[in-house]
């Protein structure tokens, strides 16, 4: 429901503020970050550096980074994730309540990054959890983390409420479980979930051998 | 430090039946290495630690080299001596390629330090080491079944979206009938 905005402004003149419920809920959400304390590589530097004090990520109400799943609610996958740490991925997502909300910072955790030709990394962690925003570079500067923040904070104020259009943990019947990959003989098993990722859409009816043909 | 081919000659002296080879580097390195055949590595290697000219108490370094042109792979050993501040000698040991053969004895009951870097070339080489207290993957998971640096590994098929191919990533995603932006592909023609 909407408040006329002059009603607003002149009722505020007299010391009297009027906010939406569903406002107020998202705003003491969206200040109160807790992301889960876990790095995997060198992008990890860089988050320590944003929650410390020359880039105070605590400005933006995630200062608190808990080490445990279970009290937290933002995960930054900071780093490379190997094909072997890849599962232990899924689990620490598995076992953070909801609401909860990923970061995937830097190349190596959206695609695999200067290591996706190797055998040992995984190509990216949306292929098994799903992600809200993602840091590109190698590694991004506090200030990108600190970006990616505030533009989840913005997916956070966004939260619609109402019946009907609610995200899917208002569902007491939804699983928030995802299926942890399995070590397999040559790779993981399996090597991506396909319910939340597959290739990207504008680019599917493209192959390669129809391009080159085409040329 | 004595020259690569007194050590040689020292160890042919002393260790019965040793079959030692000098093998050459390039003159940057400069660190020629002995070859010695599988059968007396584990005498030699002791005799190098335990005799008063050489002591090599410390092996710093353990890999595998894999040479499919010659069908064999080799395991390098560093070795160092701390006492006597002196070193490397760099010991190697070769095994054929086919992994039912390859094998080579383990030094770790001579230097403790070999136990993890003997496991690693293991587990990306495929060489058993035999005599080895532990000998697993350590890198790789226990269920994986590869040997992935070995040049004929084969990487797992998963070229299906390529957001920047180039070269051998390329062709492997044409292989596998993959999806690349159509600028990416644009940008391998002009090269
Ligand atoms: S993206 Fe770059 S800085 Fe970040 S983990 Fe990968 S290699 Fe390290």
């Amino acid at each position: 429901m909407a408040i006329d905005p002059g009603l607003k402004s002149e009722l505020q003149k007299h010391g009297v503020f009027t906010i939406p419920f569903e406002e107020l809920y998202n705003w003491s959400r969206k200040s109160s970050i807790w992301p889960l304390q876990f790095g995997l590589a060198c992008c990890a530097i860089e988050m320590i550096a944003s929650a410390a004090s020359r880039y105070d990520l605590a400005r933006f109400g995630a200062e608190v980074f808990r080490a445990t799943p279970r009290q937290a609610d933002l995960m930054i996958v900071a780093g490379t994730v190997t094909k072997k740490m890849a599962p232990q991925v899924v689990r620490l997502w598995n076992q953070m309540p909801e609401p909860k909300y990923c970061i995937s910072m830097g190349a190596c955790a959206i695609s695999g990054g200067p290591f996706k030709d190797g055998y040992n990394v995984l190509k990216g962690i949306d292929r098994y959890i799903p992600v809200d925003v993602h840091i590109p570079g190698c590694p991004p500067r506090p200030e990108a983390l600190i970006h990616a923040i505030m533009t989840l904070q913005r997916k956070i104020a966004g939260t619609d409420l109402e019946a009907g259009r609610r995200p899917r943990w208002y569902d007491s019947s939804a699983t928030t479980d995802f299926p942890i990959p399995a070590f397999g003989e040559h790779d993981l098993v399996p090597p991506a979930n396909r319910e939340i990722w597959s290739p990207p859409k504008d680019y599917t009816d493209v192959t390669i051998a129809e391009v080159l043909k085409k040329s | 430090m004595e020259a690569i081919e007194k050590i040689k000659e020292v160890l042919v002296a002393s260790v019965q039946g040793a079959q030692i080879e000098i093998i050459a580097s390039t003159p940057a390195a400069a660190q020629p290495a002995l070859l010695v055949d599988r059968d007396h590595v584990a005498g030699v290697a002791r005799f190098l630690k335990e005799d008063d000219r050489f002591k090599m108490d410390f092996c710093s370094c353990v890999t595998g080299v894999d040479y499919p042109a010659l069908g064999v792979i080799e395991v390098v050993y560093h070795l160092y001596s701390v006492a006597l501040r002196q070193g490397p000698v760099v010991l190697k040991v070769r095994a054929p390629r086919d992994l039912q053969e390859c094998h080579v004895p383990s030094l770790t009951p001579v230097w403790r330090g070999c136990e993890f870097q003997e496991r690693e070339a293991y587990d990306l080489y495929g060489v058993k080491f035999t005599g080895h207290p532990d000998l697993r993957r350590i890198l790789m998971w226990d269920e994986f079944t590869d040997h992935p640096m070995r040049k004929d590994y084969v990487p797992p098929q998963d070229y299906e979206w390529e957001p920047t191919p180039h070269d051998a990533t390329l062709d492997r995603a044409k292989a596998a009938g993959g999806i690349v932006p159509p600028t990416a592909l644009e940008d391998a023609k002009k090269k």
